[in-house]
């Protein structure tokens, strides 16, 4: 029993002294996103995105001492809060400064409750949406760079309207985002004289669906709106839909929005529309490039938002002239929102040159970031309508 | 002509695809079955079997489209299924000589087996992820369908479509053949007798100089052809993702017991049974009932009497009830 204790003395020792004399040179962010399960498919975009950012920051050598910045890759398997939490809790131990994650928002509460409050660390999200994570009790900690569904709700029965749709039948997968989005969309459909002639949750893993799809037929609606994600049962329920000829259109909310939908159905998809968090800000063109220029696809779901969110850490963490969350936590909302030079993606450089003169900075980013009520994303969509088998951007929203 | 509409409405939403996957539920059951009646144990590694037969097929069929060859309007994987067979006939009677045989010859208790073969489950499960990755891989081709619902909807002049998809018809097809095929088998030929005898009475079956490890041997194979041709027409039908290959295992065992572990019958009666109640008893009735009523009683609600979210509490149920009322299944096979 004194050995094991003179060890873990030793440990933390060693532990911590490693910690001071990384101090000046090295800043570790975690990047804790479902790298496997249901969106293992935006997950790579994302993780290259927040890792861009980072590259620009030390290829910069402005941020603190010249610190390097180094990203942390783990896996939040979107689903699985128990591998979520575990790796929160390593990242921990490996000494990350931030993290950015979870993706999922199930995944994203249970890491923000289990690991971020108890250990006073910082997350920002990229893509959990979940209405339920603005009301959490977060201690100033969370933050994302995606809006709330509440918002995405209310663009979705616009589109609807405007498109002459009254009457919609409408299945989500069955998890917080899937609930919370289905309530938000349900609500604002409602409230502008829509229709939901159904509601019915799904499960995701499942190979078959002729059950749900039959219950959506059988209700009936001008099209099938599936608040669902693109590689799991939201691909089966609009197969299976297609298939039987319940329905030939559907609505998209964000988690059905990538290249692989389209590509897997083919042709019969075709005029079906949605809208996912994106801007026409000028930053998403400067970011596609540098993306393209980096060999990944920066127009994917969510791989801005997580530029976006690496970057906002390093700017923060500049601002507060510490790598410590108690300190940059306060910051984020300072360099994301006005006053201050406004920066785009590729100027993080100048941005880090400002902040350490004592200027401000407004941080445009990717996405036109503007943070708003308990640290969330405001929220402005694109609305997409695929066309010959493209996700094809129609109007910003 | 309401009542045409009706009938149309049901068939295209209840009635094929639960036939389809009542077919489908029905020859994993029958593998299931016949290592329990036989080897008596439960085989947990038989959803990763199907996922690996299918795998094998998937690899032979896009090996076969990279040459050009095709079976016209038929999809490309029935060509090189029996190859899939092969592998997994190799991959199973493999296992039995590695892991299973020990076990046996120590003559462990079932329970053992049950957790060896949960362990043999994991092996298979990543050995398949390993080689062709987690992801959905799709591998149909040929004609999508028999009758599309637009074209039924103009032929017919109906209000309703029906849609019946090449892969379902395949399904419905290869399972009565199958099926056929292995009754014939068990009950027409020698070996198949003998494989009964054994199932029946051990001791009995090597006193009349029965060799149990040929009978071990073929069981395996026809397991291997049985659970391929199950995973890659749930594949075709589908598409295919390891995972949920090892989900499909839960409603094969609760087909294979309802109907009765053992019996081959049974296993098809569980399969057809577990696959109808989940597509019925969560079906909207809405749309029938408005074509059947006159309008004057018409529902305003979707008369759905459970909500889809409990389609797997239905078939759990079922099995309940059935371990309750008949602990043997439907069909009398050996109580569990």
């Amino acid at each position: 029993m004194k050995k094991l204790l003179t060890a873990t003395a030793v440990v933390a020792l060693t532990a911590g002294s490693a910690f001071a004399g990384g101090h000046a040179t090295e800043v570790k962010l975690g990047v804790l996103l479902g790298f496997t399960g249901p969106i293992e498919s935006l997950a790579p975009a994302m993780g290259s995105g927040a890792e861009l950012a980072m590259a620009e920051v030390t290829e910069s050598g402005k941020l603190l001492d010249a610190a390097k910045v180094t990203p942390l890759r783990a896996d939040t398997g979107c689903i699985d809060n128990g591998l979520a939490t575990a790796n929160g809790e390593k990242l921990l131990a490996d000494g990350a400064n931030g993290i950015i994650g979870g993706d999922c928002s199930g995944v994203t509460g249970a890491i923000l409750q289990n690991v971020a409050i108890p250990n006073g660390m910082v997350m920002i999200s990229p893509s959990a949406t979940s209405p339920g994570l603005s009301t959490m009790d977060d201690n100033g900690l969370f933050f994302r760079t995606a809006p709330s569904d509440a918002r995405e709700g209310q663009v979705m029965a616009e589109i609807l309207k405007d498109r002459g749709i009254d009457s919609i039948a409408l299945t989500y997968t069955n998890n917080d985002y899937g609930k919370g989005l289905a309530d938000a969309i349900q609500s604002s459909f409602e409230a502008v004289g829509g229709e939901v002639t159904i509601v019915t949750a799904h499960e995701d893993g499942k190979g078959d669906y002729s059950a749900e799809v039959a219950a959506l037929a059988s209700a009936g609606g001008d099209i099938l709106v599936v608040a669902g994600y693109l590689d799991q049962g939201g691909l089966g329920i609009i197969q299976g839909a297609l298939d039987t000829g319940a329905f030939d259109t559907f609505g998209l909310p964000g988690g059905m929005i990538g290249d692989s939908l389209p590509a897997n159905v083919g042709s019969d998809l075709d005029g079906s529309f949605g809208q996912i968090a994106g801007s026409d800000s000028e930053g998403a063109e400067i970011y596609a490039k540098m993306a393209a220029d980096a060999g990944f696809d920066g127009t994917s779901a969510y791989s801005p938002e997580s530029y976006d969110a690496a970057a906002l850490f390093l700017l923060a963490m500049q601002a507060a002239g510490s790598m410590d969350p108690a300190e940059y936590g306060a910051k984020i909302m300072d360099v994301a929102n006005a006053p201050g030079e406004p920066i785009n993606p590729g100027e993080l450089g100048k941005a880090l040159d400002i902040l350490a003169a004592g200027g401000e900075i407004d941080y445009q980013g990717a996405t036109g970031v503007e943070l708003i009520g308990p640290g969330e994303s405001a929220g402005s969509y694109r609305e997409i309508e695929v066309k010959d088998g493209k996700n094809a951007t129609v109007s910003f929203r | 002509m309401d009542f045409l509409n009706a009938v149309v409405a049901l068939s295209n939403f209840v009635l094929i695809p639960g036939i389809a996957y009542g077919s489908q539920l029905a020859l994993g059951a029958l593998g299931v079955t016949l290592i329990y009646g036989i080897l008596r144990f439960s085989n947990f590694a038989h959803g990763d079997t199907m996922a690996f037969g299918t795998m094998v097929t998937i690899l032979f069929t896009w090996w076969f489209q990279s040459m050009g060859i095709s079976a016209g309007p038929l999809p490309t994987a029935l060509l090189a299924l029996p190859f899939g067979i092969l592998a997994t006939m190799g991959l199973l009677v493999g296992t039995d000589r590695v892991v299973f045989r020990f076990y046996r010859q120590q003559k462990a208790k079932p329970v053992v087996f049950v957790m060896v073969s949960l362990g043999v489950m994991f092996m298979m499960n990543g050995l398949v992820r390993f080689v062709i990755g987690p992801g959905d891989q799709r591998f149909e081709d040929g004609e999508r369908f028999i009758i599309k619902a637009r074209a039924f909807k103009e032929m017919t002049g109906l209000d309703e479509g029906l849609a019946i998809k090449t892969s379902q018809g395949i399904t419905v097809v290869t399972a009565i053949v199958v099926v056929a095929v292995l009754f014939w088998f068990l009950n027409r030929t020698r070996t198949g007798k003998s494989m009964r005898a054994y199932s029946d009475n051990e001791d009995l079956a090597l006193l009349s100089g029965i060799n149990p490890e040929r009978v071990v041997m073929i069981t395996w194979l026809i397991v291997a052809a049985l659970a391929t041709i199950a995973g890659t027409l749930y594949g075709l039908d589908k598409s295919f993702k390891p995972f949920t290959y090892f989900q499909l295992l839960l409603p094969i065992f609760a087909a294979a017991i309802v109907g009765g572990l053992g019996s081959p019958l049974g296993a098809i009666a569980g399969g057809f049974v577990i696959a109808m109640s989940e597509v019925m008893i969560t079906y909207a009735w809405k749309k029938v009932a408005g074509y059947l009523l006159p309008e004057s009683l018409e529902p305003d609600g979707l008369v759905q009497l459970l909500s889809t979210d409990y389609k797997f509490a239905v078939s759990f149920a079922i099995l309940i009830v059935v371990l309750l009322f008949k602990p043997t299944g439907i069909f009398k096979g050996k109580a569990v």
